[in-house]
C-alpha cells in the first residue's frame, strides 16, 4: 500500500500543478504494474475545510481520483480512496452525517477498498471524549464496510501515541467489529431520511462541481481553491522550472514500458 | 471567605481523589501490581488502588490507579502567563493599525519543518477562524500571507523581507524529538541573524504544546497555547506596533 494522490502534492506540498499530474500519473503507472494499493489523501481536505460544507469536494476529488486511476491502469480493487471522519461533534447529528458521507462513497465505489480516515481536528486533548469519538469512527468504519480503517489515536493532538495509547486503540476497534462488524448487511438508510438525504445531496452537489470544473478546467479550479480551500495556480508551485513542453522528438522508454506492459 | 488552597475533587470535598494511568515494562503478576502501587505510593498517592491491570504483549502492563493525594495547592501563589494587553475588537485593532502605521500590517503565516498541520495557523488567520472568532484575514487592515505548510525557515526569512513583515506567526504542532522547540530556536536565529534587532519582525509561535513562559528562552517575542483565538492573537501585534513606535 502507498500514498498516491493526483493533487496532494499540489494542494498540501505546493509543488506545482502540472508537474504534480505528469509525475503523479508516472508513479500511479508504476503502481498499476506492481499491483500497490494507492491510498488517496482527500482526507486531508477536511481538515483544512469544513467537513459538512466541504463533503461534496470529497466525494468530486474521489470521482477524479478513480479516473486518473483507471487512466494509469490500476484496477479497483488498488483504489483506496480517502475520506474522513471530521465533522464537528457540536454539529447536531454529526454521526448521522458521518455515516451518510462514508456509505455514499461506499455505494460510488463498490469495489474499492476505500481509506477510512479518524478524527483530527476535533481531538481536543480530552483523552476520554477522543476515545469514544474513535469508537463512533469505527461504527461507520463497520457499518460502511470500509477496507483500509485507520486506527484513531485517544492522544490525537498530545503526544505521539504511547504503548498503552496504541493498544487502547486496538481494543476499541477490535471490540467494534466484533461487536458489530457485520452490521453493514443490515443496515439500510430509509429512503427520505437524513442519511440518504444528506448523501443525495452530497452527491447532487458533486455534480455542480463536476460540470464547473469541465466548464472551467481542472487546472483554474484548483487555482480557485475548490479543494481544501488551497489556491493553487497553474504557474505557481515548486517545480515549475522541471516543467517543459514535450518536444517532437520525446522519448522516454519507461513510460513507452509501461504503457505497453498493460 | 473562600480559601485559594485546594486539592482534588473527586467525590466530595477535600476527599483528594485523583486517577493515573502508566505503563510498566513487566510481564502482568501479582508482582507487577504491587510494583504499580508501589510507584503511585511514591508518587504521593495514598491509599493508592490498582483497579485495571492488563498485559500488553509479553513484556508490559496497563495499570490504572485511583488514590488520594494530601498535597495542597495556593491558587493565589501559581505564576502564569497572563495577558498584558488589552483584549480590542477588529475594528479597534484596524483603527490602532491605521493610526500606528499609516498603512497595512503584514503579517506572515507558516508551519515550519517537516510539520504538516496547518489546524493551528489557519484557524489564527483564515477567514473562518476559530472560536467563533473571524481569523486575521477578516481584518482590513491586516495583510495576511499564508504560507501553508513544510515551509523551510529560509523560505519564511525570505518571504518576511520581501513583503517586509511586520509579524511572522509561525504554528508547531508535531513535538516528536522536541522537533516544535528546536524549529523554533532555528527559526528566531535566522531572524536575529537576518535582520537588525529593531526591524526583526515580531516573532510568534503557537501550539498545544508549548510552554507560555518559554519566549525569552525560544528567541521569540511570544508564545500561544491551545485555545489562542484569533482576536488574542490581532491585540497582541496591535500591542506590540504600539510599544515599538
Amino acid at each position: 500500500m502507498m500514498l498516491n494522490d493526483s493533487m496532494y502534492g499540489i494542494l498540501f506540498r505546493d509543488i506545482n500543478p502540472v508537474r504534480t499530474f505528469v509525475d503523479q500519473r508516472f508513479s500511479r503507472q508504476v503502481h498499476a504494474r506492481a499491483g500497490i494499493i494507492i491510498n488517496t489523501g482527500e482526507d486531508n481536505y477536511l481538515t483544512t475545510a469544513d467537513a459538512v460544507e466541504a463533503a461534496h469536494t470529497v466525494t468530486t476529488s474521489q470521482l477524479l481520483n478513480e479516473y486518473f486511476a483507471k487512466e494509469a491502469g490500476l484496477e479497483d480493487w488498488q483504489l483506496g480512496l480517502g475520506h474522513a471522519f471530521e465533522i464537528d461533534p457540536a454539529v447536531p447529528e454529526s454521526f448521522r452525517l458521518e455515516l451518510a458521507h462514508a456509505l455514499l462513497a461506499r455505494e460510488l465505489f463498490p469495489k474499492a477498498p476505500l481509506k477510512w480516515m479518524p478524527p483530527t481536528r476535533h481531538m481536543t486533548g480530552d483523552v476520554f471524549r477522543g476515545y469514544l469519538l474513535d469508537g463512533f469512527f469505527n461504527l461507520v468504519g463497520a457499518m460502511t464496510g470500509q477496507g483500509i480503517l485507520l486506527v484513531g489515536m485517544m492522544t490525537e493532538a498530545v503526544v505521539t501515541p504511547w504503548l498503552s495509547d496504541r493498544d487502547l486503540a486496538l481494543q476499541n476497534v477490535r471490540y467494534v467489529l466484533d461487536a458489530a462488524g457485520g452490521l453493514h448487511e443490515d443496515f439500510r438508510p430509509a429512503p427520505d431520511g437524513l442519511v440518504a438525504t444528506r448523501a443525495r445531496q452530497v452527491l447532487g452537489e458533486t455534480i455542480d462541481l463536476l460540470d464547473r470544473i469541465a466548464d472551467e478546467g481542472l487546472l483554474d479550479a484548483i487555482a480557485d481553491g475548490t479543494f481544501g480551500l488551497m489556491r493553487r495556480p497553474a504557474d505557481g508551485g515548486r517545480g515549475l522550472d522541471g516543467v517543459a513542453r514535450k518536444a517532437p522528438e520525446y522519448f522516454n522508454p519507461a513510460t513507452d514500458l509501461l504503457e505497453e506492459g498493460r | 471567605m473562600t480559601s485559594t488552597i485546594v486539592r482534588p475533587y473527586g467525590d466530595t470535598t477535600g476527599d483528594g481523589m485523583v486517577q493515573l494511568s502508566f505503563t510498566l515494562p513487566v510481564p502482568h503478576s501479582k508482582r507487577a501490581e504491587g510494583a504499580a502501587q508501589q510507584l503511585a505510593n511514591k508518587m504521593g498517592m495514598d491509599p493508592a488502588l490498582v483497579v485495571h491491570a492488563k498485559p500488553m504483549g509479553p513484556g508490559f502492563t496497563f495499570f490504572v490507579v485511583y488514590g488520594r493525594v494530601n498535597h495542597l495547592v495556593d491558587v493565589d501563589k501559581v505564576e502564569v502567563v497572563e495577558r498584558d494587553y488589552p483584549l480590542l475588537t477588529p475594528k479597534e485593532v484596524n483603527a490602532a493599525i491605521k493610526r500606528a502605521l499609516r498603512r497595512r500590517l503584514v503579517v506572515i503565516g507558516a508551519c515550519i519543518g517537516t510539520d504538516a498541520h496547518t489546524v493551528g495557523i489557519d484557524a489564527i488567520l483564515n477567514i473562518k477562524g476559530f472560536a467563533g472568532e473571524k481569523g486575521l484575514e477578516y481584518y482590513r487592515e491586516i495583510k495576511v500571507v499564508n504560507l501553508g505548510a513544510q515551509v523551510s525557515v529560509p523560505q519564511l526569512v525570505d518571504r518576511a523581507v520581501s513583503e517586509r513583515a511586520d509579524a511572522v506567526l509561525v504554528s508547531q504542532v508535531v513535538t516528536q524529538r522536541d522537533a516544535h522547540l528546536l524549529n523554533t530556536r532555528e527559526m528566531a536565529a535566522a531572524f536575529s541573524e537576518a535582520f537588525p534587532r529593531e526591524r526583526r519582525p515580531v516573532l510568534v509561535v503557537g501550539g498545544p504544546r508549548f510552554d507560555e513562559a518559554m519566549a525569552p528562552d525560544l528567541g521569540v517575542d511570544r508564545i500561544f497555547g491551545r485555545g489562542t483565538t484569533p482576536g488574542e492573537v490581532a491585540s497582541y501585534l496591535v500591542h506590540r506596533i504600539g510599544a515599538a513606535r
